[in-house]
């Protein structure tokens, strides 16, 4: 008998659904994956994030392509176009605050999507190709986002590019041409726009495409949840549809509400006023800042004295990602069940916060020091603390299975849990 | 199948609060949720559509004003008016008699010369050919101006009386007329 008994959705017997299933099975695909697919039934809201992050990456593509349809990646045209989103295309105000904005929101929803499968562990076996994809979507994103930043051509965008492609010229000897093939010329110019648009483009496409493959993986094993337990049979799963998919949609109002009142009422309070100064070569704002969600990773760079130590360090912070599922020697995934590793993870994410504060501060004094000793922390986290505690961690006893400790042990639990998978 | 709680008999498809017509409350949650979504997406659709419609700096450059008193009988003049070519035309004595005398002939898109101007003597035209798209000839004095005396387009042989009306080939409607006022004796402003 097979884990979980598949029984197709009523739709599947309409003939023209026959038809096409027969030739191209898309009706089995979205009925088994999207309909029917057994999913744990404890996901609590964390779980919501990924799909607002599926959902964000089609706001920002849709927004994004009608935006281009406006714009001029030209040094000389590119401010003004953008004011003339602002000013003279039907809605144009409204295209690009929900695309600046967006870029914000798409953040927001994906860090705390990685710090849920951070404290649940859905990073451990056998979920760590999963987990790395999600990563190059995340790195894929970073790219995005610095060089949409780019396109409205004022000063923050400018010297933003100036800065990070600078970054490059730290490596030794191949460094001045990695920077000047970046650039395409002596200097941030229209070489560069133009490149930056094109790619700004490209790269969504990407990420879509690295999404299919995130979600593959996913549906393999199906979801973590938060007691990170493996299901045990019928009783531990529900159909996606109508929970998930509820649940899913529920989330989502929340959040377009909270993302409707940045676009709405307050569009500028993630921006940075300096971007309203068209692009000048000549002269640089007194204090540069990266976009609040890259204000970590810029804490930690200027947290070291040394050009390329800063640089190896920054990329390192995101490379070390990758190796989490190995230097996490615990096989609990859940920190519900790992008393010491919980405080760690929320020693960490106190960590992220004071670097990213750290971030938007001037490199000097406090700030500085306060991004030196988080900088610390941040790879002490990952090289010793995790893999230390997987020895020294007494973890507390796991639950039998997920049906358990909601209907109580014993096999009426179990047989009463397995009713909505019949029923749906 | 075990019995159920409270909370399934509120929320589910509640074979025991079915109304007895068969609908449901659920039924109602999602026509209701259905709705709200629909309504949302479709305003909201709208916004990014209408971005594609001309901006407000497109519809500002839509009126052009000519100046007519450079032009001499029997001259005429290209202007650009949101991004096509307006012909406006000085017309004889001659060609105003011959575009009025035709008003009787075997025309494909009847109209009399009377109704296509406002003062006999200045003809403005849309010069675009009715067939598909081009600039018909006739403005310069070294062009062809048809058959007809008015304008001819070489992409397809379509022949313009001197009203801008089609008289022979594949066009099926005369010249248009932009709208277009005197501010003046001597100035237009066309749009």
């Amino acid at each position: 008998m097979a884990k979980y008994d598949y029984v197709p959705s009523p739709f599947m017997a309409n003939s023209i659904v026959k038809w096409v299933d027969h030739r191209l099975p898309i009706f089995s695909m979205i009925d088994t994956q999207l309909i029917k697919y057994p999913a744990p039934r404890n996901l609590n809201y964390f779980w919501n994030f990924g799909s607002l992050a599926g959902v964000m990456l089609v706001i920002m593509i849709l927004s994004g392509i009608f935006l281009a349809m406006n714009y001029n990646p030209s040094t000389a045209g590119a401010f003004d176009s953008v004011e003339r989103i602002m000013r003279d295309v039907n809605y144009g105000w409204l295209i690009r605050y929900i695309h600046m904005n967006g870029a914000s929101m798409f953040f927001i929803v994906v860090y705390i999507h990685m710090f849920r499968g951070l404290y649940y562990g859905s990073y451990k076996y056998p979920r760590e190709i999963l987990w790395w994809l999600g990563l190059l979507i995340f790195l894929a994103m970073m790219a995005t986002a610095f060089m949409g930043y780019v396109l409205p051509w004022g000063q923050m965008s400018f010297w933003g590019a100036t800065v990070i492609t600078n970054l490059f010229s730290a490596f030794p000897i191949v460094g001045e041409s990695i920077v000047l093939w970046l650039w395409g010329g002596f200097s941030v110019d229209n070489p560069t726009l133009n490149r930056f648009f094109a790619l700004h483009y490209l790269l969504p496409f990407v990420i879509a495409g690295l999404v299919l493959l995130h979600l593959w993986a996913l549906h393999v094993h199906g979801s973590n949840n938060p007691l990170g337990i493996d299901a045990k049979g019928p009783q531990d799963k529900i159909p996606f549809h109508p929970y998930y998919t509820a649940k899913d949609a529920f989330g989502l109002a929340v959040f377009l509400i909270f993302y409707g009142y940045f676009v709405f009422f307050s569009p500028y309070t993630l921006g940075h006023p300096d971007n309203w100064i068209p692009a000048n070569p000549l002269v640089t704002p007194p204090h540069i800042v990266p976009e609040w969600y890259f204000l970590p990773f810029y804490a930690i760079l200027r947290a070291v004295p040394d050009k390329l130590g800063g640089v190896l360090l920054m990329f390192g912070s995101i490379a070390i990602l990758f190796l989490l599922p190995w230097l996490d020697t615990s096989r609990v995934r859940s920190a519900r069940f790992r008393p010491v590793y919980k405080v760690f993870f929320w020693l960490f994410v106190v960590c992220c916060l004071a670097l990213g504060w750290a971030g938007a501060m001037p490199a000097e004094g406090v700030p500085l020091f306060v991004g030196q000793v988080a900088t610390i922390w941040y790879f002490a986290h990952f090289l010793v603390i995790l893999p230390l505690l997987g020895w020294f961690e007494r973890p507390l006893p796991l639950p039998a299975s997920i049906a358990e400790p909601i209907l109580g042990g014993g096999r009426a639990g179990v047989m009463a849990a397995g009713k909505p998978m019949e029923k749906a | 199948m075990a019995q159920p709680d409270s909370t399934t008999t509120a929320m589910g498809e509640g074979e025991g609060r079915k109304h007895p017509d068969g609908t449901t409350r659920r039924d109602f949650l999602y026509l209701a949720s259905a709705a709200f979504a629909g309504t949302g997406a479709a305003l909201t659709g709208w916004a990014f559509i209408h971005s594609m419609n001309p901006a407000a700096d497109v519809l500002a450059l839509a009126s052009t004003e000519v100046n007519l008193q450079p032009i001499a009988p029997g001259q005429a003049i290209t202007v650009t008016w949101r991004g096509k070519p307006v012909f406006v035309r000085h017309r004889t004595a001659e060609e105003i008699a011959k575009a009025k005398a035709d008003d009787s002939a075997a025309l494909p898109d009847p109209q009399p010369d009377s109704r296509r101007v406002q003062r006999e003597q200045w003809l403005v035209l849309l010069g675009v050919c009715t067939h598909l798209g081009c600039v018909p000839l006739g403005q310069k004095p070294a062009d062809s101006k048809g058959d007809y005396g008015g304008w001819f387009c070489p992409c397809h042989g379509s022949h313009y009386d001197t009203s801008g009306r089609i008289r022979r080939g594949p066009a099926p409607r005369n010249l248009e007329v932009p709208t277009y006022s005197f501010v003046n004796d001597s100035n237009i402003r066309i749009g």
